[in-house]
């Protein structure tokens, strides 16, 4: 009886342990694959969007430029805009075109002289601070560079 | 606390008796290690499903970009490659355990009175896990998977009669393959045959039980035993050992990805997976008008045999060794089988593509014409980088940030006299190759610039010099009057390409290109320029 009982929760461990085994070979790869970002997920570098003369200062406009983004195996060449506010000759501010609340496209409006998103009517600053409404944060910011009086919008958002 | 939530889901779906039911259900007394091979293909199938789901996940199912879907799951998920390892090599011993174990119970002769059906369901299981070998084989859109393909197709259109009828089912009307016949494939691999197989495997696994183990002879005398846990604790460790196996494989074995389907490509040539093989043999063995019975007839007698087994052999079940028939046919079989594979491994040539021709990373240098690349090397010969360094301000402006806004007389000038005192050794058409390129050159074109390994670029620059370009198009430039040089690797050698040049109608009668004299340098740097450039 003694041995029995042995055998049988010997083949109850192994079956318990071999069947975990395999489990976990393949749970394991398989949320690596699921969850883990893809190797080179390549930054597009910066993009001319516009001469800096072609702005007024303190006056924002919508800019629309090119540029290449990596979209899982495709690489796509797409339109994108950005409204470029030139502070002055060395500055320039570009808000990404998204309100912050939900996404939807705002636009300047040049009476109330601020952003205005259109879907739950929160409001920006000139500078993209939060005036009224819903919104969370300010507007976000491309990152951007100016060189030889054009100014190069880089693929990287910074979130206030 | 975990009892009662059990005793309610009992009281409320009886799952845990029908567990019981299942799991401590009689087995005759001889069961063994030789009935682990159905649990084992169930598990297989089970696997497969799992790894084609993740695989799903990241694949867009059109031609194409099939292509670059799976190359992006190979080269750039973390355990794609494993992934893909686990479904295609599980795919070829899923096929070796669905055949073991059929092989197993006529041996056994296991399909006898009651047991036909079961027999028969299982063979019809048969055919659909060699249907998904066939489908799936065409969803990586390699030129492997396409010429295989298109074999395939054409082979089925032989069938008397209905031959168009299957080409159309198939979508290929007329005998191409295209966006129509990859989307019939893609469906029946994901859409069609899973549910099939689910509902096929749950009537072989109900017939099993309707009917129990096949005992041996005498068998019945003896008190039964249980399934769990002995029968359950063989049946995983051979599931076990089965998928050590594979997964070894996965990691060890790199499975094929070679260039994107070509339908102009008449260099390739098409073979179907190992499993296929004897049947490819078999067909060549039968010319004109014969053809039909190697492709078709001899193929339907075969299934139709295999199916009628339980009807043909309607004897007493025996005891193993007593069954010498079943076993010297088992073994004929094993070894035609051998001897046709074989056979069609030794006379079918090697490909020219490299099995691993996608999965070879291109670097950006790899795609830039020719004229570009070599501007980069009168950028470097000249040494320009001493004042422009790339990637930051020094000397000169950073000529990486963005393309040069000057005229091209000032660049010339430029080049010819960067400072006062210092004059350059570049020659015309290297000035002006230099100065279209700073001002032209896009985001690859940069990374280029300072990646492009010294020999490829001298390699450009010969090309240039030699003015390869008026008669050869190579990544997107030049003329058409010579063939395209775009992965001229495929199908010329090293000791061809050196040949060539020195002498080109002695390699290519009747070709109108000039002998070039080239020094060993030149020559050793262009021939190994054009043999990097991909397709």
């Amino acid at each position: 009886m003694e041995s029995t009982t042995t055998r049988r929760s010997f083949y109850s461990a192994a079956i318990a342990g071999l069947g975990g085994l395999i489990t976990a070979a393949l749970a394991v790869p398989a949320a690596a694959y699921l969850l883990v970002r893809p190797k080179s997920q390549k930054q597009s570098d910066f993009v001319p969007a516009a001469d800096l003369t072609q702005l007024t200062v303190g006056k924002p406009e919508e800019v629309v430029f090119r540029r290449t983004r990596v979209d899982g195996w495709r690489v796509l060449n797409e339109k994108s805009t950005a409204w470029v506010l030139r502070k002055d000759d060395q500055n320039v501010v570009a808000f990404a075109p998204q309100c912050t609340h939900l996404g939807c496209a705002y636009h300047w409006d040049e009476k109330e002289n601020n952003f205005l998103c259109p879907c739950h009517t929160s409001t920006f600053s000139i500078d993209g601070k939060v005036l009224s409404g819903p919104a969370p944060r300010p507007l976000d910011r491309y990152v951007t560079r100016i060189d030889q009086g054009k100014i190069l919008i880089g693929s990287e958002i910074q979130k206030a | 606390m975990l009892r009662s939530v059990i005793d309610w889901l009992e009281d409320r779906t009886g799952v845990e008796s029908a567990i019981k039911h299942f799991l401590y259900e009689d087995v005759p007394a001889s069961a063994g290690w030789h009935q682990v091979l159905g649990s084992v293909a169930l598990f297989a199938f089970l696997t497969q499903v799992f790894t084609g789901m993740l695989l799903a996940g990241n694949y867009a199912p059109t031609p194409g970009e099939a292509y670059n879907s799976l190359r992006y799951i190979v080269t750039e998920l973390t355990a794609g490659q494993l992934m893909r390892g686990l479904h295609h090599w599980g795919a070829s011993l899923m096929i070796i355990v669905v055949v073991l174990h059929m092989m197993q119970v006529f041996v056994w002769g296991a399909y006898k009175k009651p047991r036909e059906a079961t027999w028969m369901v299982g063979a019809v299981l048969l055919l659909v896990t060699l249907a998904y070998g066939l489908t799936g084989y065409l969803l990586p859109w390699d030129n492997r998977a396409y010429w295989g393909t298109v074999v395939t197709t054409q082979i089925a259109a032989l069938a008397p009669g209905a031959g168009p009828y299957v080409l159309r089912l198939l979508g290929s009307d007329g005998g191409s393959i295209g966006a129509v016949t990859f989307a019939r494939f893609y469906a029946a691999h994901v859409l069609l045959l899973p549910p099939l197989t689910f509902l096929l495997i749950a009537i072989h696994v109900y017939l099993v039980r309707r009917h129990g183990v096949t005992p041996i002879p005498a068998d019945e005398a003896l008190p039964k035993k249980k399934f769990y846990p002995e029968q359950v604790f063989k049946d995983t460790v051979a599931t076990f050992a089965w998928f050590a196996v594979l997964v070894a494989m996965a990691i060890a074995v790199r499975v094929p990805l070679g260039h994107v389907a070509d339908p102009t490509d008449t260099s390739y040539i098409p073979r179907p997976e190992w499993y296929f093989l004897f049947l490819f043999q078999t067909l060549k063995a039968f010319e004109g008008p014969l053809e039909i019975v190697g492709a078709v007839v001899l193929p339907t007698l075969a299934i139709l045999a295999l199916f009628l087994v339980p009807f043909i052999d309607r004897g007493k079940v025996v005891r193993v060794r007593e069954r010498i028939g079943a076993i010297a046919l088992i073994v004929l079989c094993v070894l035609g089988w051998s001897a046709l594979t074989a056979r069609a491994i030794a006379t079918t040539p090697p490909s020219t593509e490299s099995p691993d021709a996608g999965l070879a990373l291109i670097e950006p240098w790899q795609e830039l014409p020719a004229d570009q690349l070599a501007a980069i090397g009168a950028f470097r010969k000249d040494n320009c980088g001493n004042c422009h360094v790339l990637g930051k301000s020094s000397a000169g402006p950073d000529l990486t940030r963005a393309a040069s806004q000057r005229p091209t007389d000032w660049l010339m000038q430029h080049f010819k006299q960067p400072a006062p005192n210092v004059a350059t050794q570049l020659k015309n058409p290297e000035l002006r190759g230099l100065a279209a390129f700073v001002t032209k050159r896009q985001d690859d074109a940069v990374k280029a610039w300072s990646g492009a390994p010294q020999a490829a670029v001298e390699g450009a620059m010969v090309y240039q010099a030699n003015q390869c370009s008026a008669c050869h198009k190579l990544n997107g430039v030049g003329m058409q009057t010579g063939p395209p040089l775009n992965g001229v690797a495929d199908h010329r050698n090293r000791e061809w390409l050196e040949g060539h040049f020195a002498d080109p109608s002695k390699f290519s009668p009747g070709s109108t290109m000039p002998a070039y004299k080239l020094s060993s340098r030149d020559l050793d740097r262009l021939t190994s320029y054009i043999m990097d450039i991909p397709k």
